[in-house]
């Protein structure tokens, strides 16, 4: 179940919240869809999920265009909404039941799939609590399970971990990769953690534009600036600016060397070498032939974070 | 928009129903309802000592316009608030089933509130012999008055995230049909009948009188259709 966005746009009013977007998510694959507050990612998403149509461009689920097919994509989409709208006054069962009638399901399908549902989002012990009463990340489970209540295959889920507290977001994490399995999944975040540890692909979108689109190894590799190692040495009696800074700045492809602390005849050089070098094995054999002890050896990679800081701020 | 199925109308229809009276929403309107009604019923029978339903008839139109309204208001204003209706537009339902759903609902409500007061029709008949055909065609006028009410309330309900405001706005268009035949002396001769018709009460005392004629019936068909039309287009405003 293949997505396919062509050079999408929607007004508001006179400014664009989406600029010209395109992009294309495999079956199978978990889309992780990044950017600020305000960047477009709920707009992209509403337009998939035809809740509105684009003020141009296109979306095709499965080869069935949005806006020309809107009930055959509706009924392949599960859909959590930014915010996990619920009714608060209808029970869990009550509620998983209403959403599986509304996708079509009846009779034995519809308390086959709130019994499945119930018990892979862990809601067996609060199944007949009114949801209102229910806490954050229960609440979450039960806009999880009505999304996927018609089993899609495809998912949209809209910021699914936002307001909760880090056990219940690594518990909605596992069940997201766990559940998403077989289906084709585009989720949105600004936790970039969150899409390294769940996503196949990031798109990084900022002021209605993709800024950034690949998976979170490549993205790292691609805005990865210089190679920064901090090492540390334990240099006893001798004096680490004198003796062992000259040494290292003679290693192939190193352009500069700090030291960064010295007590206690330890020593914490940070060494900077030439991009897409990796300079720790020389360093290493430095060490040896010199007969340093090296106590600590760490390459610092440029984290999604700083990628992400880099692509939306300019 | 053309068709809708009423396999997804039950759903909705029923999650609303159960809204309704799992809340006191449904109790106290009823109660409230009853109270007015019943007042007037009784002192019209026993200070006036008058056996007739003719009170009842004159009264519930003038009831609806502010219990109508707040029975619509919360429809589809809380939902668009609290985001459900997001999700609900999602699924894949129509717009126009969703709208049909609500005002099935509501009317349902309208006429669980009106059935009680068939005790006072039993009460009459063990007095006397009431002329039961303009009881019934009284009824049927009510549950049409009604339905056009609701379809308006329901309109006014899909503009704002406010119920208070949907309240306001469904009574000030109701109160607008309310009051057109009533406000004739002050119109212009050549537009009087236009108005006239316009005005629902003209329509519902031809029926209560126990006259059906096929103009009223047009009537209060094509305000209702119009009116749900209208929230239906309401609710599609999220596309433009």
């Amino acid at each position: 179940m293949s997505i396919a966005v062509r050079n999408l746009v929607k007004m508001y009013g006179d400014t664009p919240a989406i600029d010209d977007i395109s992009f294309d998510v495999k079956t199978g694959e978990i889309l992780g869809f990044l950017g600020p507050n305000g960047a477009g990612k709920t707009t992209t998403m509403k337009i998939i999920t035809c809740y509105m149509p684009p003020s141009s461009g296109s979306v095709e689920v499965d080869g069935m265009n949005t806006a020309e097919q809107s009930l055959e994509v509706r009924r392949k989409i599960g859909y959590l909404p930014e915010m996990n709208p619920l009714y608060l006054d209808m029970n869990v069962i009550d509620y998983l039941e209403y959403s599986a009638q509304l996708h079509g399901l009846r009779g034995g399908a519809v308390q086959h799939r709130i019994k499945e549902m119930v018990h892979a989002c862990g809601l067996e012990e609060v199944r007949h609590k009114d949801i209102g009463e229910m806490s954050k990340g229960y609440r979450q489970r039960v806009g999880l399970a009505q999304s996927m209540i018609h089993d899609p295959e495809v998912l949209i889920l809209d910021e699914p971990t936002s307001g909760l507290d880090p056990n219940q977001i690594a518990e909605i994490r596992a069940l997201i990769k766990q559940l998403g399995m077989a289906k084709t999944v585009i989720l949105s975040t600004h936790i970039l953690s969150e899409v390294q540890a769940t996503c196949d692909r990031v798109l990084i979108i900022h002021e209605g534009k993709i800024v950034a689109n690949g998976s979170p190894a490549q993205l790292q590799q691609e805005f990865q600036g210089a190679d920064t190692i901090t090492i540390e040495i334990k240099t006893a009696g001798a004096d680490p600016q004198a003796a062992i800074v000259p040494r290292l700045k003679t290693i192939a492809y190193i352009n500069g060397v700090t030291l960064l602390s010295h007590n206690e005849g330890r020593s914490i050089f940070e060494v900077h070498a030439d991009k897409g070098n990796d300079i720790r094995e020389a360093l290493f054999r430095t060490a040896v032939s010199e007969g340093w002890i090296v106590l600590e050896m760490h390459r610092r990679v440029t984290s999604l974070e700083e990628v992400f800081h880099k692509l939306t701020t300019a | 928009m053309a068709s809708f199925t009423l396999s997804n109308i039950g759903p909705i229809y029923r999650r609303e129903i159960r809204s309704y009276f799992n809340s006191p929403v449904a109790y106290v309107v009823i109660v409230v309802f009853l109270a007015i009604v019943g007042w007037y019923f009784s002192n019209n029978l026993f200070l006036m000592n008058t056996a007739s339903m003719r009170i009842v008839f004159e009264l519930v139109p003038l009831v609806f316009l502010f219990f109508v309204p707040a029975v619509t208001m919360r429809l589809l204003a809380e939902e668009k608030k609290s985001g459900t209706l997001e999700l609900l537009t999602t699924k894949p339902v129509r717009d126009v089933e969703i709208v049909m759903a609500k005002f099935l609902a509501a009317w349902t409500l309208l006429g669980a509130t009106l059935a009680p007061t068939l005790v006072y029709l039993v009460t009459l008949m063990l007095l006397g012999a009431p002329d039961l055909g303009p009881v019934v065609t009284g009824y049927l006028g009510l549950m049409l008055t009604g339905g056009v009410y609701i379809a308006i309330g329901i309109f006014a309900s899909s503009l704002t995230e406010n119920q208070i405001v949907a309240f306001l706005i469904g009574m000030v268009i109701i109160l607008a049909f309310f009051l057109a035949d009533k406000v004739l002396l002050y119109m212009p001769g050549a537009i009087a009948p236009t108005v006239e018709y316009l005005g629902i009460d003209y329509h519902f005392s031809n029926i209560a009188r126990g006259v059906i004629d096929s103009r009223d019936i047009v009537y209060f068909g094509s305000v209702l259709g119009f009116a749900l039309m209208t929230a239906t287009a309401s609710l599609e405003r999220r596309k433009w």
